[in-house]
């Protein structure tokens, strides 16, 4: 597969006053991958991506999102992509089709709510305020919202936290499925099991910088080489296993 | 690709609020509940003006001419069938104003006497009924056979003037007081809940500029207002008879004076919400502007009524010259026109308060 540079993150540098959150970030991502950015808190992975979003200025670097850069021109980067914020909640007392009119509006363009909704399967709760849904059904919903308008790329940020194993499954199918019809994700997470089996390539960033960057295969594949091991055996299922085993694999809304 | 549409963005904002506005209970009550329980209360006290109740005698004689006239006065009010002994509580106690008793004459001339009693209880009205039965006596005994012939003859006229009524007063007191709330309260509650919520971080992930956003929110704002002063309007001139002198004119004239008035005091609610951190230290905040003006902007009471050195402070708040404003637009019948000067106060508050605003103003 040819690898074309959707994003292009230069030597990006942010500093708030005295403090350096980003310090020196180079990465590119490729069209139709899952990217992933691991790290700890305070790593710099929601500052890089709220840069890349042209929600936040940078102090220096240069960044550019399909084409596009974030210095000239913010407006045409955020017609193409979508961007699911940490915590971010929706103007209160509408209802979820009513949220989708209104962000089709601020997108400037016409989408049925109902069509919208059953990307995500939520028809069912078109006329439920955000506050009513679970905790799954509300990142469902955030991530709707991201594809109104037909992005190249959407950001997701810690989208799986706080999400019950069934959820989280779920939440997983739903952005391979992005994926697949063509939309580049990129993703924040702590959870390295996630960026195992949903990343094409992962970026671990601390202190600001990029401290590496491969498919999770690679990684994991170079440190077994380097002679690493774990120090009990893993067996052949975890408790995780368990838990999906006994509660069952469908699809749960609690 | 098609061009982005701002006016799009801001009416879907503006539709989006608007919802959200009629949704949520506060709103309704502060801006529309509220001044109508104020006008139903202030209404039905103010309806009734002056009344004389009068206690009849027993025996007395009801088909004589006094009588008959007295019945026609309608200040005057006749209790008839009254015991002897409850008209002399009720005189003593003053909830009867006087005590009459007509009766024949048993000598003949002049064929009836009239016996009146009033009380210490109530002199202001036992005077009225005084100067009614002096007018009552002069018809009747200038229209009796025998009279004498008239040394002079009174002309009567009275010029028909507006009768200027409580609500008259009241109702637009109130208008400006729902516009203020809704401005204050209303402006700066969704701001500051947007921006904590991150609803405005999550827009600015769209297209939409942040004039739309404000624009939005600010027609959705003056529309729910609108609603709103129609409604108060239509309620205190059918239910409780507010003058509106050019009718339709008038109405549109105080429209126009709402969304005037709410722009200013949305200038308020802007920087409520910049200066307050969370939803709770919004209300101090608030009422701090609100209230002043509530109390001292003639909303309840003329400000002529308010001892002088509190006057020049009244005549610094924006809801006094709002309010004056839309009481010479509905009872005085004045135009836009007629109001410029209290216009370029409230022009000159606005001013002022969208600078400070635009300092004070946070986005994230």
């Amino acid at each position: 597969m040819e690898k074309k540079p959707v994003i292009t993150v230069k030597n990006l540098v942010k500093n708030y006053g005295d403090f350096a959150a980003v310090r020196d970030v180079s990465f590119e991502v490729y069209e139709g991958e899952i990217f992933g950015l691991l790290g700890p808190n305070g790593a710099g992975k929601t500052t890089t991506l709220e840069i890349i979003e042209t929600l936040r200025e940078k102090t220096s670097g240069e960044i550019i999102v399909d084409g596009f850069s974030v210095d000239t021109n913010a407006d045409s980067i955020k017609q193409r992509i979508g961007v699911q914020l940490q915590a971010a909640g929706y103007y209160p007392n509408l209802n979820l089709s009513e949220l989708i009119d209104l962000f089709s509006g601020l997108y400037g363009i016409t989408k049925k709510p109902m069509e919208m909704l059953g990307k995500v399967a939520l028809t069912d709760k078109a006329k439920a305020k955000y506050k009513q849904l679970s905790g799954g059904q509300k990142q469902r919903f955030s991530i709707a919202t991201t594809l109104i308008n037909n992005p190249r790329i959407i950001f997701l940020d810690e989208p799986t936290t706080g999400l019950d194993p069934q959820a989280r499954r779920n939440l997983w199918n739903l952005i391979r499925e992005i994926r697949d019809a063509g939309t580049t994700v990129v993703i924040t997470t702590h959870y390295m099991d996630e960026a195992e089996v949903l990343c094409d390539r992962v970026a671990f960033i601390d202190g600001g910088k990029v401290i590496g960057i491969d498919t999770p295969d690679n990684f994991i594949d170079k440190l077994v080489e380097s002679g690493f091991e774990r120090p009990k055996q893993v067996k052949a299922a975890n408790l995780e296993d368990v838990f999906i085993n006994m509660t069952g694999k469908e699809w749960r809304e609690s | 690709m098609r061009k982005y549409s701002n006016t799009r963005a801001t009416l879907a904002i503006a539709t989006a609020s608007l919802k959200s506005i009629l949704r949520s209970p506060s709103a309704v009550i502060f801006s529309l509940a509220f001044p109508l329980i104020f006008i139903l209360v202030f209404g039905f006290i103010g309806g009734g003006g002056v009344k004389v109740e009068v206690g009849l005698g027993k025996g007395s004689d009801t088909t004589n001419i006094v009588y008959q006239e007295l019945k026609g006065v309608n200040v005057v009010k006749l209790l008839p069938d009254l015991s002897e002994e409850t008209l002399k509580k009720n005189l003593e106690k003053g909830s009867l104003d006087a005590v009459l008793t007509i009766s024949k004459n048993p000598n003949g001339k002049p064929p009836y006497i009239v016996d009146v009693k009033y009380t210490k209880a109530s002199l202001e009205k036992g005077n009225i009924l005084k100067a009614v039965l002096n007018n009552i006596f002069y018809i009747v005994n200038t229209k009796g056979a025998n009279a004498p012939p008239p040394v002079a003859e009174l002309r009567e006229a009275t010029v028909h003037g507006r009768e200027y009524k409580t609500i008259d007063f009241i109702l637009p007191g109130q208008l400006g007081f729902s516009l203020l709330s809704t401005g204050v309260f209303g402006t700066a509650f969704v701001f500051l809940s947007l921006r904590i919520t991150l609803v405005i971080k999550r827009f600015f992930a769209t297209p939409v500029k942040r004039a739309s956003i404000v624009i939005g929110e600010a027609i959705a704002r003056i529309t729910f207002s609108l609603i709103g002063a129609l409604f108060i309007i239509l309620v205190g001139h059918f239910f409780f008879g507010f003058t509106l002198i050019h009718g339709f004119v008038t109405v549109i004239n105080m429209l126009i004076l709402s969304v005037i008035g709410l722009i200013v005091f949305m200038g308020f609610g802007f920087t409520v919400s910049g200066i307050a951190k969370n939803e709770s230290s919004v209300p101090p905040i608030a009422n701090i502007i609100t209230l002043p003006q509530f109390l001292l902007s003639g909303t309840f009471f003329s400000i002529e009524a308010f001892p002088k050195w509190l006057q020049p402070i009244s005549r610094a708040l924006p809801l006094t010259y709002l309010n004056d404003a839309m009481r010479k637009v509905a009872f005085e019948g004045a135009g836009l026109f007629d109001v410029t000067h209290q216009l370029l106060v409230l022009a000159i508050w606005g001013v002022i308060i969208y600078t400070v605003a635009v300092k004070a103003f946070k986005w994230e």
